[in-house]
């Protein structure tokens, strides 16, 4: 998880891992794996990593369904009946199945989201990319949302998100990187992190955010 | 009791501004019998023999020429959608030479009278180039023409699709090409169709200059019976009901799309 101040550089992170942002300096390793920046590196990228933003960015003109199957057939090649198969099942797992033919103006927020995250599920992504998933949501439709983020985790699927829900991050994250000024100020396992925050400005986060 | 009001005025709120279906027919009525009275009190005024039977003769030529304008519409119009679409994209292209080179067209037939294109482009350009056919001239230089309005509305189409859609797009792998074709295309296409559809309309009233290089379409069908009949009103009233009959309903497509589209946004 990725916690810290707005403007303190989580998202620009997360975009530089997403490979929709190239480093002024510097390299990202991925497993060990270098992301390379140039043009057909980047689209090679991209399409191993599942990404997750504020605002949804579904397409509004194709149902929740097709917007599951695009990627799937268009980008990772699959056949038309087997991305509409693994579609739905993503769907039904997620109880969205009800909503398969709907446009995404038909949806709630936290199901446009859902939606979202099955579409990036559905590529089987080495690793998820979430940005401030529920940042644009109410306080039900966010649980919604971090309840189906949870079952990931609990499947064991590698993500990375960038969040202002701390008590989430507390309860489900394995490690919590705290950054503020563009940098990584403090870094370790969340009870740590949370519990025990060494850095005097991690502190002051910390006691800012969780005073109410 | 029954007010005027109620015929002449628009309701407030929504709900009844639906059910007002006599109120409006009263009031386009009205409207009309504004205008038809504007039009009887000044042909009232001149003193002019009429002499419908003299054009009526010539009834066919005219309905040859209203034809062949249909006909030079759709083929420019199909010619335009074409060459506008490659013009927005010539406009998007990060090749700056051709960027400049669509700018340039774009603005230098948008900044001249259609006129002046079309005496140009028959007596110099097409000439130079051995095309003889007046036809295909014509139809030409109406589709490049109109075709530099419709990059403009391609184009505004095609920037109408949000940043975070492209960024989608790009997030989930897709290329350029597959970026243009499954998410700014059937996004833009549905903005662009009611300007696109006016855009016609223009293009049927604007075919009427190709008569100055005498291709037989429906204007130059009136200026020949005219010529010969010397029956100016009885030919140029015919004229402009003929083109009427074509941008009328097209227009009122344009609305019908514009409405529909503000009710699926």
């Amino acid at each position: 998880m990725l916690i810290g101040p707005s403007g303190g550089g989580k998202t620009t992170l997360l975009r530089l891992l997403a490979g929709l942002e190239t480093p002024d300096s510097g390299i990202i390793e991925l497993d060990g794996e270098q992301i390379h920046f140039d043009e057909e590196g980047l689209l090679r990228y991209r399409r191993t990593v599942g990404v997750v933003f504020q605002a949804f960015n579904l397409f509004p003109h194709l149902t929740a369904l097709e917007n599951i199957t695009l990627p799937l057939e268009k980008v990772q090649g699959h056949k038309r009946a087997d991305a509409v198969e693994a579609a739905m099942a993503l769907l039904r797992r997620f109880q969205l199945d009800a909503h398969a033919l709907k446009k995404p103006a038909a949806l709630s927020g936290g199901q446009r989201q859902r939606v979202a995250i099955a579409r990036a599920v559905a590529i089987k992504p080495r690793i998820l990319l979430f940005d401030e998933p529920t940042s644009a949501l109410d306080p039900e439709m966010t649980a919604e949302v971090l309840d189906m983020i949870k079952q990931l985790l609990e499947e064991g699927r590698d993500l990375i998100l960038v969040t202002h829900e701390m008590g989430f991050a507390r309860v489900v994250a394995d490690r919590v990187a705290f950054l503020g000024n563009g940098r990584i100020i403090e870094w370790g396992d969340a009870n740590t992190l949370f519990g025990a925050p060494v850095t005097e400005q991690c502190r002051r986060f910390l006691s800012t955010v969780l005073k109410y | 009791m029954f007010s005027l009001r109620a015929f002449l005025f628009e309701e407030k709120n929504e709900r009844d501004k639906r059910s007002a279906a006599p109120a409006r027919f009263v009031s386009a009525f009205v409207a009309c019998l504004l205008v038809a009275l504007v039009f009887y009190f000044s042909f009232r005024q001149v003193t002019y023999q009429w002499n419908w039977s003299a054009v009526y003769q010539y009834r066919r030529s005219l309905f040859a020429g209203w034809l062949m304008t249909i006909a030079i519409s759709l083929a420019a119009l199909g010619l335009s959608t074409l060459i506008g679409i490659v013009f927005a994209l010539v406009r998007r292209s990060r090749f700056l030479p051709l960027r400049y080179f669509g700018q340039l067209y774009v603005e230098l037939v948008r900044g001249t009278p259609l006129l002046v294109q079309i005496l140009i482009f028959f007596y110099v350009v097409a000439d130079a180039f051995h095309v003889q056919n007046r036809y295909l001239v014509g139809v030409l230089i109406l589709s490049f023409f109109s075709g530099a309005y419709i990059s403009e509305v391609v184009r505004a189409g095609i920037e109408s699709v949000g940043q975070s859609q492209l960024e989608s797009a790009k997030a989930i792998g897709l290329t350029r090409t597959q970026t243009y074709r499954y998410v700014i295309f059937p996004q833009a296409i549905r903005l662009t169709m009611p300007p696109l559809v006016g855009q016609f309309v223009s293009l049927i009233k604007d075919s009427s200059l190709l008569s100055i290089i005498a291709l037989n379409e429906f204007t130059q069908a009136a200026r020949d019976v005219n010529s010969v009949t010397y029956s100016t009103l009885e030919c140029y009233i015919p004229l402009a009901l003929g083109y009427l009959a074509l941008t009328l309903p097209i227009s009122l497509w344009t609305r019908a799309l514009e409405q529909k589209l503000r009710f699926e946004t």
